[in-house]
């Protein structure tokens, strides 16, 4: 028994102070968060009280529960495929020797530094209606009376628009380090046996960047139920939760209306959620990952 | 036909690329003329700087910029070490329960600091930590993405010159730092550029535990200038913006071959 | 001689710093309006531990109201609570219900009871007081009155001296307003009142208006429900129904004083928080008026109270008390107002030198003043900050057609009344 502790030792001595952080700051708060989704929320002097399943009773019932849920699902399934596939073109022209390829790649790139609580004030102007840019430019053209932000048929696709131009850079800098791993005799063989850009795409470059299409996809899909900054400049959520995402309603349960029990609620279902798709993939992703 | 495809390419990389400038370039137009053009595109209107002295004054921004480069330098360099020391075990060691505690380091990829913010506020007010720099690293140090990405790179190392430096005696740590950590250079460079830029505009957190001019950082001063009871004005927004994402624009625009050509010889692919 | 000077000087400088313990006094602020507010926080902190070195002011800027709201709580429930911040008026009852403050009165005397807390404006202690307690002391507080384009108004052939007075004469006057090109785009429209974020606070203006109540004084009912709120709601809407004065779907908050600047509006409701930004970047002639009401004049008040920490020790509330009567001071009261455009909340303050000097050469705060007199308390009761939200999302669901002024408001007082019998 001793020996084999021993032995070891130094995986211990290495992962004792990464699991020391990951302890105290990430797993005993969710254990405590899942925890407490079993009590009501403590007030003042009055504590809280076992619920049972009270809360989640609570969470199934609440119609914008579900409507939050189903925008966020429109918002996964629209950002993600989108902003890879852009990401995937863009990582293709900055590779390929085009005119003025450092400032496009600057460009592409932008999006991820700009702080996006301040950058959403700028989208904003941008979908104002009457003197808005896009109606500026939309009254040159014959259209000028938009209000994406203001309809709630039209607001989520606005907010969709900014996390596509949000992510597609920072996805970008993955593929395009995949990219320039392609051994170069793979493509002048392709070129040599007549294949068509479309064909070397399809049967060289996609197999090659798969790994790094599954780990983009991990941080795609967290990305898509963690990052609401643009929502809190933007729309607040509304008219009437028509652009609200899960951790908005989250953050307005727990940091606004101060129900903490019924955050801690629907966190516990995203944590849950995130785990199982997040780690899934991981796993998926770590037996496709070739190594020398 | 080639080239013609090759102009359908320029065009359309170029506008995109446009398309993706537009919130930088609106910044620029609205911070260097004065506020009755914010909103008012005029070739001959007239330049000023005016909004920039104004989003300097409003709060004490060359202390906040302090903070903010105190801070991320902090950030980034712990998680350095301890996601080396991490990556490295699940690297190189067979040990029991190998799958389930990476698991348990991935989970901190899915879990947003937001979720359990109350939790991690009386944590550090148990450390006696509350307003101090070193507060709003801590929760971030122990990364899953770095150790995922380093652990990465550190399996892409030849197994065999690690067999050769433990014939020579050599211990843990020292094959780590003779070995693994020079073969990733470029790993830690991609890693440490996507960690400044996620601390750098770091928010909610950040603004919780800190109160004071001497460890508040950027971010959180910018919050300055969105008024929610009167008028926005984009004008100081974007010229608070601009000051405040300067250093890293510019770091970016030094640094992006450097940072492309290590993204593409790391381990994150 | 000089260095003899010197010495004793600055020996009685380390003396006295060392003999007297500065305590220090922490608080919290946040920013809602554009102008120098930041800075003349931080002014007045600084002089104020200037003429008072045993007490030392630490001015904290905590963001939005939202933020502030957040740090405060935060901090409250790890016990690291500064001594007073100004926060929302209206979440008073959170604040009671978390445990979180304590009213000023069980440490003022009689006479500072009779005499300051007695020199605010009746409006304005509204949203501060509850069971005859006061918990909130008036300070950076605003109420929404009707700002027009005196240029508009004469290019359609209106009085500009004139404004409208009731809601029947304000839409007459919006459909001149009312500019539409060949196309048929409307190129001005009469007026704007904004829905997005708050849009509760300019509709119980209406519903004032209307000789209507929003809620008991305890903040465990509403009247949503009533017949002069769905009346009202319903003339809401029309504006950019039937009537086509106003632009339809959700109207932003944050930009309609540009919409004003651009002309896209003649007329706008807002808050005199936005007195500073439209007195400095209005490209035209402009004006103020009390907000025109169906039957009778009527507003909400709003913005933010001091609140005083339950988790002080004496000496922390005597120095609070000291600082928070100071800075209600005419004096710089009257600098606050010049900053932002706050309304000043105490009579005194409107009878000083300074404030009659300021609205000779800029007259409108007055206007916010003398509508007072009509104001009603801003929406608030238990849970605050989730029945408002039900309340808004109504509204925002009705003014963008997705449900009808009637059956929004009934379901939300429903909803509200579920959360509300429980304080009953």
């Amino acid at each position: 028994m001793i020996t084999k502790i021993k032995k070891h030792i130094p995986v211990i001595l290495l992962l004792s102070p990464g699991f020391i952080l990951l302890l105290t700051f990430v797993h005993i708060p969710v254990v405590k968060t899942i925890y407490m989704s079993f009590f009501s929320t403590p007030k003042g002097r009055k504590p809280s009280k076992f619920k049972g399943i009270e809360n989640y009773e609570h969470m199934f019932s609440d119609p914008i529960f579900w409507k939050v849920m189903s925008n966020n699902i429109v918002y996964a399934i629209s950002t993600i495929p989108s902003s890879i596939i852009i990401a995937i073109i863009m990582a293709q022209w900055v590779n390929s020797k085009l005119p003025g390829r450092p400032l496009l790649r600057f460009a592409y790139f932008l999006p991820v530094v700009l702080p996006l609580i301040a950058v959403g004030n700028i989208w904003l102007f941008f979908f104002l209606p009457g003197f808005g840019l896009i109606d500026q430019v939309g009254s040159l053209f014959g259209f000028q009376n938009t209000n994406i932000l203001g309809n709630p048929d039209q607001v989520l696709w606005g907010i969709i628009a900014v996390s596509i131009w949000k992510e597609s850079g920072f996805y970008m800098i993955f593929f395009l380090a995949a990219l320039q791993g392609i051994p170069r005799e793979m493509k002048e063989a392709a070129i040599i046996e007549g294949a068509n850009s479309w064909q070397m795409f399809y049967k060289i470059t996609l197999p090659m960047i798969t790994p790094t299409l599954l780990f983009v996809s991990v941080n795609a899909v967290i990305t898509a139920f963690t990052r609401i900054e643009h929502l809190f400049t933007m729309t607040g959520g509304g008219p009437n939760y028509n652009s609200a995402l899960l951790l908005y309603y989250i953050y307005e349960n727990g940091f606004e209306f101060w129900d903490t029990a019924y955050a801690i609620t629907l966190s516990v279902l995203l944590i849950i959620l995130l785990s199982i798709i997040g780690i899934g993939q991981i796993f998926l992703l770590d037996r496709k990952v070739h190594y020398q | 036909m080639y080239s013609f495809y090759k102009n359908i390419n320029i065009i359309g990389a170029w506008l995109l690329g446009f398309l993706w400038l537009l919130p930088l370039l609106y910044a620029i137009w609205a911070s260097i003329h004065p506020i009755e053009y914010q909103v008012k595109f005029d070739l001959f209107a007239p330049l000023t700087l005016y909004n920039f002295e104004n989003a300097w004054s409003q709060a004490p921004f060359a202390r906040y910029m302090f903070n903010t480069f105190i801070y991320v330098t902090m950030t980034t360099s712990c998680q350095f070490i301890l996601c080396s020391l991490t990556a490295f075990a699940f690297a190189r060691y067979e040990f029991p329960f190998k799958n389930i505690l990476f698991g348990l380091v991935l989970i901190q990829l899915m879990i947003n600091p937001e979720i359990i913010l109350i939790e991690n506020y009386k944590t550090i007010k148990f450390l006696n930590l509350i307003d101090t720099i070193p507060a709003i690293s801590l929760p971030y140090i122990a990364s899953a993405f770095g150790i995922f990405v380093l652990r990465q790179a550190f399996k892409t190392v030849p197994k065999e010159l690690d067999d050769s430096a433990r014939i020579d005696g050599a211990g843990a740590l020292r094959i780590l730092w003779h070995v693994y950590i020079p073969l990733s250079i470029p790993t830690f460079l991609a890693y440490g550029l996507v960690s400044i830029s996620y601390h750098w505009n770091n928010y909610l957190w950040p603004l919780i535990i800190t109160n004071s001019e001497e460890t508040r950082i950027l971010n959180v001063g910018l919050a300055i200038f969105s008024m929610e009871e009167s008028g926005i004005e984009w004008a100081t927004i974007s010229a608070g913006t601009l000051m405040v994402t300067a250093p890293l624009i510019i770091a970016f625009i030094i640094f992006q071959r450097q940072f492309v050509e290590s993204f593409a010889t790391s381990g994150i692919k | 001689m000089n260095i003899i000077k010197l010495l004793i000087i600055s020996l009685t400088v380390v003396i006295t710093s060392l003999s007297v313990r500065a305590i220090d006094l922490e608080f919290y602020f946040p920013v809602a309006v554009g102008g120098g507010a930041a800075q003349a926080i931080e002014k007045f902190a600084e002089d104020y531990t200037k003429l008072n070195p045993d007490v030392n002011v630490k001015a904290v800027f905590t963001g939005s109201y939202t933020d502030t709201d957040t740090k405060f709580l935060t901090a409250c429930k790890s016990g690291t609570a500064p001594a007073t911040s100004v926060m929302i008026a209206v979440t008073i009852f959170k604040y009671i219900d978390e445990e979180c403050v304590m009213a000023w009165d069980d440490i003022l005397t009689q006479d500072e009871i009779d005499n300051w807390i007695g020199g605010f404006y009746p409006a304005f202690m509204a949203n501060g007081q509850v069971d005859g307690k006061t918990y909130g002391i008036p300070f950076q507080r605003s109420t929404p009155v009707l700002y027009y384009n005196k240029d508009a108004f004469r290019a359609a052939g209106l009085d500009p001296e004139n404004p409208p007075k009731t809601w029947d004469e304000q839409l007459e006057v919006a459909k001149k307003l009312t500019i539409k090109d060949s196309d048929g785009n409307v190129s001005q429209y009469g007026i704007r009142i904004p829905s997005a974020g708050f849009p509760y606070w300019l509709f119980s203006a209406i519903v004032y208006g209307n000789g209507g109540k929003i809620m008991n004084d305890n903040g465990t009912e509403t009247y949503i429900n009533s017949p002069e709120a769905i009346e009202a709601l319903e003339k809401l809407v029309a504006l950019s129904t039937t009537e086509g004065v106003m632009r339809p779907g959700i109207l932003e908050w944050g930009s309609t004083p540009q919409a004003f600047f651009e002309g896209q509006t003649a007329m706008m409701w807002t808050t005199t928080g936005n007195l500073t930004n439209v007195r400095n970047n209005a490209p035209f002639d402009w004006g103020v008026a009390f907000i025109p009401g169906i039957k009778q004049f009527g507003a909400p008040v709003g913005g933010g109270n001091f609140y005083l920490s339950i988790d002080t020790t004496e000496e922390e509330q005597q120095a609070t008390k000291d600082f928070v009567k100071w800075i209600t001071e005419p004096k710089q009261s009257v600098a606050w107002t010049k900053a932002t455009g706050y309304v000043a909340p105490r009579a005194e303050t409107w009878e000083s030198d300074e404030m009659k000097e300021f609205l000779k050469e800029f007259p409108y705060p007055a206007v916010a003043r003398d509508q007072l007199e009509y104001a009603g308390p801003e929406f608030s009761t238990y849970e605050q900050p989730k029945t408002v939200s039900i309340f808004n999302r109504a509204l925002e669901a009705a003014v963008a057609g997705e449900k009808d002024p009637k059956t929004a408001l009934l379901e939300a007082h429903a909803e509200i009344d579920k959360i509300l019998k429980d304080y009953r």
